[in-house]
């Protein structure tokens, strides 16, 4: 295999794993807050869910899969360009939409779906453009 | 609209705490540089050096505190709108980008911004549970 090839594959392997993770993350999160119930706004009530949260295992499953996610990211754009890894951060808002309809059983209307491909063609844009544009030696402390 | 009075609150918290927090960050690891090699001293004198940055120190809590207003509005709120809703990160983020950290930001990414803004505002409006 040439160094490409596996320069290719090895980035392809480390994207999916992001978005794998990103994906399970943000599903156990939200099947973990829902676990809890719906959190009250006073001190009580934040107190609670702060308890229930530490307690709850989707919560840290979700936490897990989240500190994978970052560190398959740091792992991809010390290799790849910024511009090669990032499609895989917009085409994850589908994906978490298709896996809310499969996994959480949620119903999603046409106009949601409009929106999310609106945001995955935004982010898609963003994503194509320079990632730096600073010269970081004149930055104050 | 949303089904819970407080989501729309809650996700302009979520946003301004996760922007803010990540442009610190960023600033602070700016300052901070990359590490010289990724041998056990060099790291820790990274470590080191990040950890008296100040504006690390300000960053943390921000993003604690987004961590936790995302948990409260995924207790609220479907996924499938908490997700997308989230990406009003990029419009709040950009718009910060230009004007706190002076940044160049291109037409191409200001029309994403706005393909995202436009999107999430659709999201929103789809209805709530």
């Amino acid at each position: 295999m040439s160094h490409e090839h596996r320069l290719r594959f090895k980035t392809f392997v480390m994207v999916l794993l992001m978005v794998v993770c990103s994906n399970a993350g943000d599903l156990m999160l939200a099947r973990g807050a829902k676990q809890i119930g719906d959190v009250k706004i006073s001190l009580p009530g934040l107190q609670h869910a702060l308890w229930m949260t530490i307690q709850n295992a989707s919560i840290w499953i979700g936490i897990c899969f989240l500190i994978g996610f970052t560190l398959c990211y740091m792992t991809a754009v010390s290799w790849a360009d910024y511009s090669f890894v990032m499609p895989a951060g917009a085409f994850g808002y589908a994906i978490q939409t298709m896996l809310a309809i499969v996994v959480l059983h949620e119903v999603v209307s046409p106009k949601r779906w409009i929106g999310v491909l609106l945001i995955c063609f935004g982010v898609l844009l963003v994503g194509q453009t320079k990632p730096n544009t600073t010269n970081v030696a004149v930055l104050p402390s | 609209m949303t089904a819970h009075r407080g989501v729309i609150p809650m996700l302009i918290f979520f946003v301004l705490c996760n922007t803010l927090g990540e442009i610190a960050m960023s600033y602070g690891m700016k300052r901070v540089g990359e590490p010289q090699s990724f041998r056990p001293m060099a790291l820790l004198r990274f470590v080191w050096a990040a950890a008296k940055n100040r504006w690390l120190w300000l960053a943390i809590p921000m993003l604690a505190a987004s961590f936790y207003s995302l948990l409260i509005l995924f207790s609220w709120e479907k996924l499938s709108v908490v997700i997308p809703a989230s990406a009003s990160n990029f419009v709040v983020g950009t718009v910060f980008a230009k004007y706190l950290l002076k940044e160049d930001v291109s037409i191409k990414r200001w029309l994403g911004v706005l393909c995202v803004a436009v999107g999430v505002l659709i999201v929103l409006r789809s209805g709530g549970h």
